[in-house]
C-alpha cells in the first residue's frame, strides 16, 4: 500500500553545543551543562497513508517538530529512513518539495511592507503556481479564512490570528498533496481556531490523495480532526491509532478528575496503591489545583480525598469521566503536558 | 521575479528613501568636491598669479614660460578638476550599489532567517540560486532608482559634464560590474549566514576601508603614483569588482585622456574582461557557497531557522 509519509526506524540526535569558553565549563560544572547531544527522535516508524489525516500529539520538547522538518526536507536524519511520497527525504528532496507545503503556528514569515495579498503571491510563485490561477485561489482562500477585508493591508498591521491565517493560505495556495501542520492553531482564538480546523478537515476529506500531518499539544484539537494519533514524548512514539482505540485501551481503568484549593505535595499520590498515573496543574489565578487520576478502580478514591483535606485544602469538585487522550498520554508516560 | 517583488515594490513604499538613500549621499559627495574645488581655484591661482621670478604664473613644477602655457595650463587646471568631480559623482552613485550589496544582499539570507523565511525558501522547489538571484535583481533595480537620482542630483547641483562616446560599451562595462558586485555579494550571503552578527563587523570594515581602496572618490590609479603603500592598497582594492568597474566608466565618461591618461589602470577592454571573469568566479562561488550552507544547514539543523 502506498504512504504519503513513512519512516523507518527515524533518528535524529543535535549535537548540541560545543564547550569553547571557560564561562561555559563554570556554568557546567555547576549543573545548568545543556552541551551534550539531544536525542530528538529515537527510532520513529510511522506510516501515514494517502488521504489522512494524521495526528502527532505530544509536548513541547517531544520532537514534533523536528520530524515535521525531516519530512519537509529541512533537516537530515541521523539514521534511519523517511519517505514522503514515495521519495526518500535524505537522497532526492526536489520531488518532494514539488508536493508538499508547511506551516508552523506563530510564524512570522513574510515581509512586513508587502500586503497580506502580495506575500501569499510571492510564496506561491516559488512553487511556480501561475499567477493568474495563485490569484484565483488566495481571492478564494481569503474569504474562507476571513480575510478578505485585510487582503490589501499591509503584513505589520495584521494581528497575530490574521498573520496565522495569511501563513495558512500561505499552505493552501500551492495545493500540496502532503501538507505539514506544526501546532497550526497556537495562541488563536477559539473563532479562528475553529475556522482553520475546519477548513483543513474539509479540505482533505473532499478531495481525494490530500493528506495532512499535524502536530499539536492541542488533545480536543487532535481528537476532532485526526484519523490516527501517534503519541509522542522525548523522541519516542509510545502509541498509534485512531483516538477511539487508543482511549479504549484506558477503558479498563477509571479517571477522576478532582479540583481542589491549591496543594503543594502531591508525591504521596504517585505512591498510592491502586494509582497508575497521576497529573496536577495548578491555576495561579483561581488558587486552585486540577488533579487528574488514572486509578485501577474506585478503591483509592477515599484515601485520595482524605489526603487533600489533611493538607488544608477544600475539594471543590470531583468528576468521575470518560477517558480522553490526555488521559492516554497520562497512563503512558506518567505526567501530563504541563 | 517572486523574490524580486518585495524589494522593487516593498521597499519603494517607504518615501523617506528619496531623503535617506538619494539626497543624503549628494552630501558625502558635496565634501569631496569642495574640496576638490579648492584644489583646483588653488592651482588656478597659483597659475594666473604673477611674480618676479614667474610672470605668467606657475606650470607645475616650473614657471610658465608664455601666456600660452599659463592658458593651456588654465585649462588643463579646470579639466582635471571637472573630471576630479566627475568622478566623485560617479564614485558616490556607485556607492549606492556597494551598500546595498554590503548591507542589503550579504546579510539578506542573516535577515531572511530572523524574520522566518529562511526555512521557507529553503523547502520550496526552486534553484538556491534563482533564490538569491533574485534578491540580487530585486536590489539592483531598487539601487539604480536610488543611483539614478544621485547621479542626476549631482550633475545638476555641481554642473558636471560626462561625455559618452561608446554607450554600448558603457552599458557593458555597468552591468557586467554589477553582476560581479552582486555575485560577490550573493557569495557574501552564505557565509554571513555562518557567522552571523559577528558578519556585520566585516560589512562596516568593508566600508570606508573599501570606498578608498577602490577608488570610489577618486581615480584608483593614482594609488599605484603613492610610493610604498599606494599599490599594495589598490591591488587589495581590486578584488572588489566595484574598483575595475569605476575605472572603466570614468574612462568611458570621460575620457580616457581625462588626467592626462595617467590615472588609469588598464585600459576599458582589459577591465571588462578582468570584470566578466571576477562576475563568473562569483557566482560560482556564491552557487558553492550556498549548496555548503544548505548541506550544513539540514545536518546541524539551526542554520535555517529563526533564534538558533
Amino acid at each position: 500500500m502506498p504512504y504519503a509519509v513513512e519512516t523507518r526506524d527515524l533518528t535524529r540526535i543535535f549535537a548540541g553545543k560545543k564547550k569553547r569558553r571557560i564561562r561555559r565549563k563554570r556554568a557546567s560544572s555547576e549543573g545548568e551543562d545543556h552541551l551534550g547531544p539531544v536525542t530528538a527522535l529515537d527510532q520513529v516508524s510511522i506510516q501515514i497513508r494517502d488521504g489522512e489525516l494524521f495526528g502527532m500529539l505530544g509536548p513541547n520538547g517531544a520532537g514534533k517538530t523536528t520530524l515535521i522538518k525531516i519530512l519537509a526536507t529541512l533537516l537530515l536524519p541521523t539514521s534511519g529512513q523517511a519517505f514522503v511520497a514515495g521519495h526518500d527525504v535524505a537522497k532526492d528532496p526536489f520531488p518532494i518539495r514539488q508536493r508538499i507545503n508547511m506551516v508552523s503556528g506563530g510564524e512570522t514569515s513574510g515581509y512586513g511592507l508587502l500586503t497580506a495579498r502580495e506575500n501569499v503571491w510571492m510564496f506561491s510563485q516559488f512553487y511556480g503556481v501561475p499567477s493568474k490561477v495563485s490569484k484565483g485561489r488566495i481571492d478564494e482562500l481569503m474569504h474562507t479564512f476571513g480575510l478578505w477585508d485585510k487582503r490589501d493591508a499591509k503584513v505589520r498591521m495584521l494581528s497575530t490570528g490574521q498573520r496565522q491565517k495569511m501563513n495558512m493560505i500561505r499552505g493552501f495556495v500551492t495545493d500540496p498533496d502532503i501538507l505539514f501542520l506544526d501546532e497550526p492553531t497556537l495562541g488563536l482564538d477559539v473563532n479562528a481556531a475553529r475556522v482553520i480546523r475546519e477548513y483543513i478537515t474539509n479540505w482533505v476529506r473532499s478531495q481525494e490523495g490530500k493528506t495532512v500531518l499535524l502536530t499539536t499539544h492541542y488533545m480536543a484539537e487532535a481528537d476532532q480532526m485526526c484519523d490516527r494519533i501517534a503519541i509522542i514524548d522525548n523522541g519516542k512514539i509510545l502509541a498509534c491509532d485512531t483516538p477511539s482505540n487508543l482511549k479504549r485501551m484506558i477503558r479498563t481503568e477509571t479517571t477522576f478528575r478532582l479540583e481542589v484549593d491549591t496543594i503543594r505535595d502531591t508525591t504521596s499520590f504517585t505512591m498510592m496503591q491502586g494509582v497508575k498515573n497521576f497529573s496536577h496543574k495548578n491555576d495561579i489565578g483561581t488558587n486552585r489545583s486540577h488533579l487528574t487520576f488514572i486509578l485501577e478502580d474506585e478503591g483509592p478514591v477515599a484515601e485520595i480525598l482524605s489526603t487533600i483535606t489533611s493538607q488544608g485544602s477544600k475539594v471543590h469538585s470531583l468528576q468521575k469521566s470518560e477517558p480522553t487522550l490526555e488521559d492516554v498520554f497520562i497512563s503512558m508516560v506518567g505526567r501530563g503536558f504541563d | 521575479m517572486g523574490r524580486s517583488y518585495p524589494r522593487i515594490v516593498g521597499a519603494n513604499r517607504e518615501p523617506s528613501w528619496i531623503f535617506f538613500e538619494a539626497l543624503l549621499p549628494l552630501l558625502g559627495i558635496a565634501a569631496y568636491v569642495f574640496v576638490y574645488q579648492a584644489f583646483g581655484s588653488r592651482a588656478i591661482d597659483a597659475i594666473m598669479t604673477s611674480t618676479a621670478s614667474a610672470p605668467w604664473g606657475i606650470c607645475g613644477d616650473h614657471a610658465c614660460l608664455n601666456a600660452a602655457e599659463q592658458a593651456a595650463e588654465r585649462a588643463r587646471a579646470l579639466a582635471n578638476t571637472n573630471a576630479l568631480i566627475a568622478s566623485v559623482v560617479l564614485g558616490g552613485t556607485m556607492v549606492a550599489f556597494w551598500l546595498n550589496v554590503l548591507w542589503s544582499m550579504a546579510s539578506q539570507l542573516y535577515w531572511e532567517k530572523e524574520i522566518g523565511n529562511l526555512q521557507l525558501y529553503m523547502m520550496a522547489p526552486m534553484n538556491r540560486m534563482a533564490l538569491l538571484g533574485g534578491m540580487a535583481v530585486g536590489g539592483m533595480v531598487m539601487t539604480s532608482m536610488r543611483a539614478v537620482s544621485t547621479l542626476v542630483a549631482g550633475i545638476l547641483v555641481f554642473g558636471v559634464i560626462f561625455q559618452v562616446v561608446d554607450p554600448l560599451m558603457l552599458l557593458a562595462v555597468f552591468f557586467t560590474a554589477l553582476i560581479a558586485l552582486y555575485g560577490l555579494g550573493m557569495m557574501f550571503a552564505s557565509l554571513y549566514l555562518l557567522w552571523g552578527r559577528e558578519a556585520w563587523n566585516l560589512s562596516a570594515l568593508m566600508e570606508e576601508p573599501i570606498f578608498f581602496s577602490s577608488g570610489f572618490y577618486f581615480p584608483v590609479g593614482g594609488l599605484f603614483r603613492v610610493p610604498g603603500w599606494g599599490p599594495i592598497i589598490a591591488i587589495i582594492g581590486s578584488f572588489v569588482p566595484a574598483t575595475f568597474g569605476l575605472d572603466a566608466l570614468r574612462q568611458l565618461t570621460l575620457s580616457s585622456t581625462a588626467f592626462g591618461g595617467q590615472l588609469w589602470i588598464f585600459d576599458v577592454k582589459t577591465e571588462l574582461y578582468i570584470l566578466v571573469f571576477m562576475a563568473v568566479l562569483f557566482l560560482i562561488l556564491a552557487r558553492y557557497s550556498l549548496r555548503y550552507l544548505e548541506t550544513l544547514a539540514k545536518r546541524e539543523g539551526k542554520l535555517t531557522s529563526r533564534h538558533q
